[in-house]
């Protein structure tokens, strides 16, 4: 997927402009968030289980190798062939190449957001394979010819009128309010492709090393058409979403649905092993595993690992105030939120994403949330660091936090300053008390006021107060008058 | 007790006020305070920003000046929360690690302090204000204060909390993020303005002056003169005077508006 990560700040600036995307965003808030508080509380005890699920994926990331080659090991020896792609690019290759092998004219596809990274569907579309989308989000956006906003939600961004008008246009069909009427008409227009289908493509959610399976959470049940139907099945994942176990499988279920939509359990969760049986009437003739690294072991053993143990689940996204103004396309790729702005730099490169580690205010409202407890703010703050210390921040953004570094170390020469920065900005400032513009902090100033300092610095009052203190003996007495000075000095600014 | 107050730079620059309110209520509460006269910053506007040695360089000047007191307090939850980080930054110096902890484990967001940590409980106060809480990210993810602030309002008689929607999410602040950031930053404390006004409030409260002074501004911008925007040490102070009789009547003091709305 093409990235436009590298001009989040214009982006940003469409997205807030976009009158109809911001009353969709608004008129979804915070549904998954209040969504996933009742079913936390609805289990006896949700952090154990956060601590179980990130034990089992930081566990699994220390020894990713040998997990990995369990998994194959076991796949392979089911009838599953295993394929290890270092890029997307390549990836895509190893799929058309199964596809050219089997004959494949049509595929049906079911979530994959690893495609979405490696760009899968232009490259089958350039090689004359139909591909078509089964997610209803994804299909709904295959329309539109967009790309996915949210993880989960991929089309998160559109409103039912939005909709209705995309099927209008590509089904001719009236337009309709009502919801369930524009899903079976999504269900008719799918059904065919699904029976036709003869490859179907996956993600995976996860990879079971202890039986070489599959593992796809769903809620449309398409997924279980997408693996089940067509002839052949390709799955396509990233390395890092192996588990040892069932039973980890099973440790990890009991926080995704919750964190993501707030379900206790999704709708399907299907565990894929192998081949048809013999003499069954339904899976896939050939069934393939691509496991794509596509900038991940990079990350191994380094500053970001921890994002390795990320399960996908969007909570970090439905909590993040940034997200939920902006929408997940501002950030220019393929994963949006907090998690997107460690991914999209540690995936394409610092330099193609350098305002995203600095979308975040840092307010940890993803980090208490996450269900495999994912350092987010502090993982965006490492970003930071690596900008800075690659030179890649702007040289005046550089030079002034070493300035201001050097001073805060001076506390002499600081207090002078800082008595100026008083006097400059009480100058600057307008009969109520507020500064308009501030060149050089525009960035504050050209939508909020800056609130001018009342007065001399707290020290030098603080100084003041405590010779008159020792002057007259009487210490509380005295702490009084000068606060009423300093606050009646600021109230009479105002009007 | 021996407190050294740590003011926070821009408390100490932008509204000292703050400073004054959280020395008297400490006293109130039975706290002899003591000002360490070379402070400056907690590091925080360098460290978030990638600087790392802010972080490092400014804990050993925290350790210089604070080491001594039988506590620490600072009117602020975000500079608390990076003091409290600082031990995490000398994983190759453990001894310093080690001081550093006896002396962050002894810091306090003043607020919580006053809850849950003073030598004697706050007097009760008196002053009518209709008032809202917006809860400050740092103070409310990293140090757990939700309770404290609404537990010692509920102490001075005739503040009316009123709890606005959302309360939890950021206004927008985020330190250097307002101004790298300002357009979604203006959205957010467009937001915040919009929940908290909504509960029709003489006064917007907070733990944390930069979130303070992004809800001020916001709402300056838009026309609203007369909200005001306030740290809940100011009321409390404002509080405490008034129950004295320190103060002349309610509604001519300190800045704070008497409730005009029934
Ligand atoms: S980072 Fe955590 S919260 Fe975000 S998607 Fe991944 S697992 Fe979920």
């Amino acid at each position: 997927m093409d990235a436009t990560s590298h001009s989040f700040k214009r982006n940003v600036h469409a997205r807030l402009g976009d009158e109809a995307l911001q009353a969709n965003l608004r008129r979804f808030g915070g549904g998954f968030a209040d969504r996933r508080r009742d079913a936390v509380g609805r289990v006896d005890d949700f952090e154990a289980l956060r601590d179980r699920a990130s034990e089992i994926r930081a566990e699994v990331l220390t020894h990713l190798d040998h997990w990995l080659l369990a998994f194959e090991a076991e796949a392979t020896r089911r009838g599953t062939a295993v394929h290890w792609a270092e890029t997307g690019a390549e990836a895509n290759q190893i799929l058309l190449g199964i596809a050219r092998a089997a004959g494949v004219q049509r595929v049906i596809k079911s979530k994959s957001m690893v495609s979405e990274e490696s760009g899968l569907n232009a490259v089958l579309g350039a090689a004359g394979i139909e591909v078509t989308e089964t997610d209803l989000g994804e299909y709904i956006l295959q329309l539109a010819d967009e790309p996915p906003s949210h993880i989960i939600a991929p089309a998160i961004h559109k409103s039912r009128d939005e909709v209705s008008a995309l099927f209008a246009e590509h089904h001719g069909t009236p337009l309709t309010r009502d919801i369930p009427a524009l899903c079976e008409e999504a269900r008719q227009h799918l059904r065919p492709r699904f029976l036709q289908a003869d490859m179907g493509v996956s993600g995976g959610n996860f990879l079971i090393a202890e039986t070489g399976s599959v593992a796809i959470v769903t809620n449309e049940g398409n997924g279980r058409m997408v693996t089940t139907l067509p002839r052949v099945h390709v799955a396509i994942t990233g390395i890092e979403k192996v588990l040892p176990t069932l039973d980890d499988l099973s440790a990890i279920l009991r926080v995704l649905p919750r964190s993501a939509t707030g379900q206790d359990i999704t709708n399907y969760v299907s565990v894929l092993t192998g081949t048809r049986d013999a003499g069954a009437d339904d899976g896939p003739e050939q069934n393939h595993v691509i496991l794509v690294d596509n900038g991940r072991s990079r990350l191994l053993g380094g500053a970001l690992h921890d994002a390795l143990r990320c399960i996908r689940c969007g909570a970090c996204m439905n909590h993040c105030p940034v997200y939920q103004n902006i929408g997940g396309h501002a950030y220019g790729w393929v994963y949006p939120g907090p998690i997107g702005a460690i991914l999209t730099p540690a995936f394409l490169g610092l330099e193609k994403a350098l305002d995203l580690p600095q979308a975040s205010t840092l307010c940890a409202a993803c980090e208490v949330v996450c269900p495999v407890r994912i350092p987010l703010p502090e993982l965006m703050r490492t970003l930071r660091e690596q900008e800075m210390e690659q030179g890649l921040r702007p040289w005046h953004e550089r030079l002034s936090i070493r300035l201001w570094r050097w001073l805060a170390l001076h506390p002499a020469l600081y207090a002078v300053a800082t008595r100026w920065g008083i006097r400059v900005l009480r100058w600057l400032a307008g009969k109520d008390g507020q500064v308009h513009r501030l060149p050089g902090l525009d960035g504050w100033t050209e939508g909020r006021d800056m609130p001018a300092p009342q007065g001399s610095t707290f020290r030098d009052q603080w100084r003041t107060q405590l010779a008159a203190r020792e002057a007259q003996g009487k210490a509380r007495a005295a702490a009084t008058p000068v606060a009423m000075a300093a606050a009646g000095a600021a109230r009479s600014k105002a009007p | 007790m021996r407190i050294g107050f740590f003011v926070t730079c821009l408390v100490d620059a932008v509204r000292p006020r703050i400073g004054f309110a959280s020395i008297q209520l400490l006293e109130a509460a039975g706290c002899t305070v003591e000002v360490p006269a070379a402070q400056t910053c907690c590091g925080q506007p360098g460290f978030n920003s990638g600087d790392r040695a802010s972080g490092t360089r400014l804990a050993q000047v925290f350790l210089e000046q604070f080491e001594s007191f039988d506590a620490v307090v600072a009117p602020s939850g975000s500079c608390v929360a990076m003091i409290r980080d600082y031990p995490g930054l000398f994983a190759d110096q453990p001894a310093l690690a080690e001081r550093l902890q006896r002396l962050v484990s002894r810091t306090h967001e003043l607020l919580d302090f006053l809850t849950h940590h003073a030598p004697q409980p706050l007097p009760a106060g008196a002053l009518p204000l209709r008032a809202t809480y917006h809860d400050s990210c740092s103070g409310l993810r990293n140090l757990g204060i939700k309770h404290q602030p609404r537990q010692l309002l509920a102490t001075c008689d005739g503040v009316d909390l009123c709890e606005m929607r959302d309360a939890e999410i950021c206004c927008g602040f985020g330190g250097s993020f307002s101004v790298k950031l300002g357009e979604i930053a203006t959205r957010m404390a467009d937001n915040k303005c919009n929940h908290a006004l909504a509960t029709q409030p003489d006064a917007i409260l907070g733990g944390d002056l930069g979130c303070l002074l992004n809800i001020e501004g916001r709402l300056r911008r838009r026309g609203d003169q007369r909200t005001q925007v306030l740290h809940v040490a100011e009321v409390l102070a404002a509080g405490q005077l008034a129950a004295s009789g320190e103060l002349p009547a309610p509604g001519q003091f300190v800045g704070m508006p008497v409730t005009t709305k029934d």
